[in-house]
């Protein structure tokens, strides 16, 4: 990206000032070095959506954001529905409500020591993965109602794990005001049969170790203690959310027009908050995030059960489980007074600070975990959310590592069998019913996710608590 | 004029699909196949089932898009991958058949699963040869 166009407003954070059609800045957060590696469609994707109505404060892009459509992966942008806000399809993306959940597991590095392959073999075979594969669960029409509207305290009454499993996801598991009868019936019956999948792509379960403590405080609060053997999960609203998305995005652009609404991109479609539209994909938008939330949960339910055949010490407790392609209502102080905004997150995170009214009563003192997904053979990080960070983004922060290259580009570096030889003899273990998939999602594929989470915590975003490196990777 | 083809766009996170060839239709046709080749060499598909497709939409962009996320949710209910398609398109009515088989994980090694086409670099043209072209960034 070219610097020229930018003021530094700090070593970490860069203004584009209002220009065109703009109605309010844009502010990118990421160090010399990321801008200068960031794509420059990220500036025009960000300018992109600074020209949106009612967005207020600015248009922002998070250390890890790349070339998205409409919005940049790594966008971050709130709208207030009194001042003629919109809400996004395009915005919230097609894998809406796709997230990190992070579990203890109560076992230190030298407990699976002998058992990693067995683990991997295992957890590759009990959780399905990639194309062609199928949960065991078949939603009628009544189930599928209930668990659209439920997310995981639905799955857990249906006997997926148990009641304090809620208390460490965000929303307690289930976000309000979900409108089943909004999603269409090709939504749903892209969804029957694929409840407690993986998905492909950039999704994963990873069993991987604590490597590094940055804050004792926060990981202590967390419960992460060096050497912690942990679980991440990372997947989405599956068929659902992308049907929802494919769907809404298309009677959004049509549709622009006649809400005088001049869209520089057909993929930044959106409609005003307060029109029916609005409503009308906002309702279905939360049932995908329910279908997300109970989609995670059915999956560590079955990690449960694989780990007690194999490791039956082990305890797999929820650390947390926050989404990051979401628009959510939210109250934010806004030169000095609250207002009710619609916050868009594509490829980005919630990180509210300590003493937020959200948060679960354990990390109140805390601040929110910030979970930062890793990339087979690199590092995932938690951070936590800082009261300072409210004030920045909105309460934001990055989700990844964000790609560096296409995934031609990738295929044509990597060959996805040497790849998972190489990370073997490294000591990760890869599983996935597709080289070439892996290839395309090979670890040097992606930005430094070390310098994503410092310059997270340079810019204030959010604090680093604990690095985590994989041992194993379920790859769909 | 050269033959029809298809190939694939760069995207930093994701990746395009374009179709080449002398009528609208038979690019939309060559598109299809760059959607599949994401996942599957379109080669090892053997033909064993066939699925009617059919889209209505004046705005030849906006058609592209129902075509392929049509493709999409036929993809994903049905379990299938397609090799061939045959598209016929009168005003704004696309008429296709997609022929292909279920996915057999050993033998195809689907790649990655296609979420939807989306409307980021939708485009569809013709040159001043006469030649149509029609493409989108697909989110997978």
């Amino acid at each position: 990206m070219d610097l020229g166009k930018l003021e530094a407003l700090s070593e970490h954070s860069w203004r584009i000032p209002a220009h065109g059609s703009m109605r309010v800045p844009g502010v990118i957060f990421a160090s010399r070095g990321l801008l200068e590696a960031m794509d420059d469609k990220v500036y025009q994707q960000t300018c992109n959506v600074a020209t949106l109505p009612g967005i207020v404060d600015a248009a922002y892009a998070m250390p890890d954001a790349h070339w998205g459509y409409g919005f940049p992966i790594g966008g971050v942008a709130a709208f207030d529905a009194e001042a003629g806000g919109v809400v996004s399809a395009g915005g919230v993306g097609f894998d809406i409500s796709c997230g990190v959940r992070l579990l203890h597991t109560g076992l230190a590095e030298d407990d699976i020591r002998g058992a990693q392959r067995a683990l991997a073999d295992a957890l590759f075979r009990d959780i399905p993965a990639g194309v062609g594969s199928h949960g065991a669960l078949r939603l009628g029409a009544a189930a599928m109602e209930a668990m659209l509207r439920g997310g995981a305290r639905w799955a857990v009454e249906q006997g997926f794990g148990s009641p304090e499993d809620l208390e460490l996801i965000e929303e307690q598991g289930c976000m309000a005001d979900a409108e089943p009868a909004q999603v269409s019936p090709e939504a749903k019956r892209r969804q029957r049969d694929e409840m407690g999948t993986l998905g492909s792509g950039n999704h994963y379960l990873e069993v991987q170790r604590v490597v590094r403590i940055y804050d004792e405080r926060l990981a202590q609060a967390f419960g992460i203690r060096q050497g912690d053997i942990k679980i991440s999960i990372h997947c989405g609203s599956r068929g659902l959310g992308h049907q929802i998305g494919t769907e809404f995005l298309r009677r959004m652009a049509v549709a622009a027009n006649g809400f005088g609404i001049a869209l520089p991109d057909r993929e930044l479609a959106c409609a005003p908050i307060a029109s029916a539209l609005g409503q009308q994909y906002l309702g279905a938008m939360r049932a995908a995030c329910n279908c997300a939330l109970a989609n995670r949960q059915i999956i560590t339910s079955l990690a449960r059960e694989t780990f007690a055949r194999l490791l039956p010490r082990a305890r797999l407790s929820l650390l947390f489980d926050v989404s990051h392609n979401t628009c959510k209502r939210e109250t934010h102080r806004v030169d000095g007074r609250p207002r009710e905004l619609y916050v868009h997150r594509k490829g980005a995170t919630r990180a509210f600070g300590a003493g937020h009214p959200s948060l679960p009563p354990a990390y109140r003192a805390a601040g929110q975990p910030v979970l930062i997904g890793g990339t087979m053979g690199t590092a995932s990080y938690v951070l936590a959310g800082t009261e300072a960070g409210m004030t920045l983004a909105f309460g934001s922060a990055c989700h990844g590592a964000g790609r560096a290259m296409s995934r031609h580009q990738a295929t044509r570096l990597w060959n996805g069998e040497r790849l998972r030889d190489e990370l073997a003899a490294r000591g990760v273990l890869i599983r996935s019913p597709s080289w070439r998939g892996v290839a395309e999602e090979a670890p040097g594929a992606y930005k430094d996710v070390d310098a994503v989470a410092q310059v997270a915590e340079l810019s204030g975003l959010a604090r680093r608590v604990a690095r985590l490196e994989p041992l194993v990777c379920i790859k769909g | 004029m050269p033959q029809p083809h298809w190939q694939h766009l760069e995207h930093g996170a994701d990746i395009g699909v374009r179709g080449c060839a002398a009528s609208l239709a038979e690019a939309f046709a060559q598109a299809a196949l760059a959607l599949t080749a994401l996942v599957t060499a379109p080669g090892g598909i053997v033909e064993r089932e066939a699925v009617t497709i059919e889209c209505r939409e004046a705005d030849p962009e906006l058609l592209l898009y129902d075509w392929l996320n049509a493709l999409v949710y036929a993809m994903a209910t049905r379990g299938l991958l397609f090799g061939r398609f045959q598209v016929a398109i009168e005003g704004d009515r696309l008429r296709a058949t997609a022929y292909g088989e279920p996915v057999d994980r050993a033998r195809h090694q689907p790649a990655v699963e296609v979420k939807g086409a989306t409307m980021t670099g939708l485009e569809v043209r013709r040159s001043a040869q006469g030649e149509w072209s029609a493409q989108c960034i697909v989110d997978v």
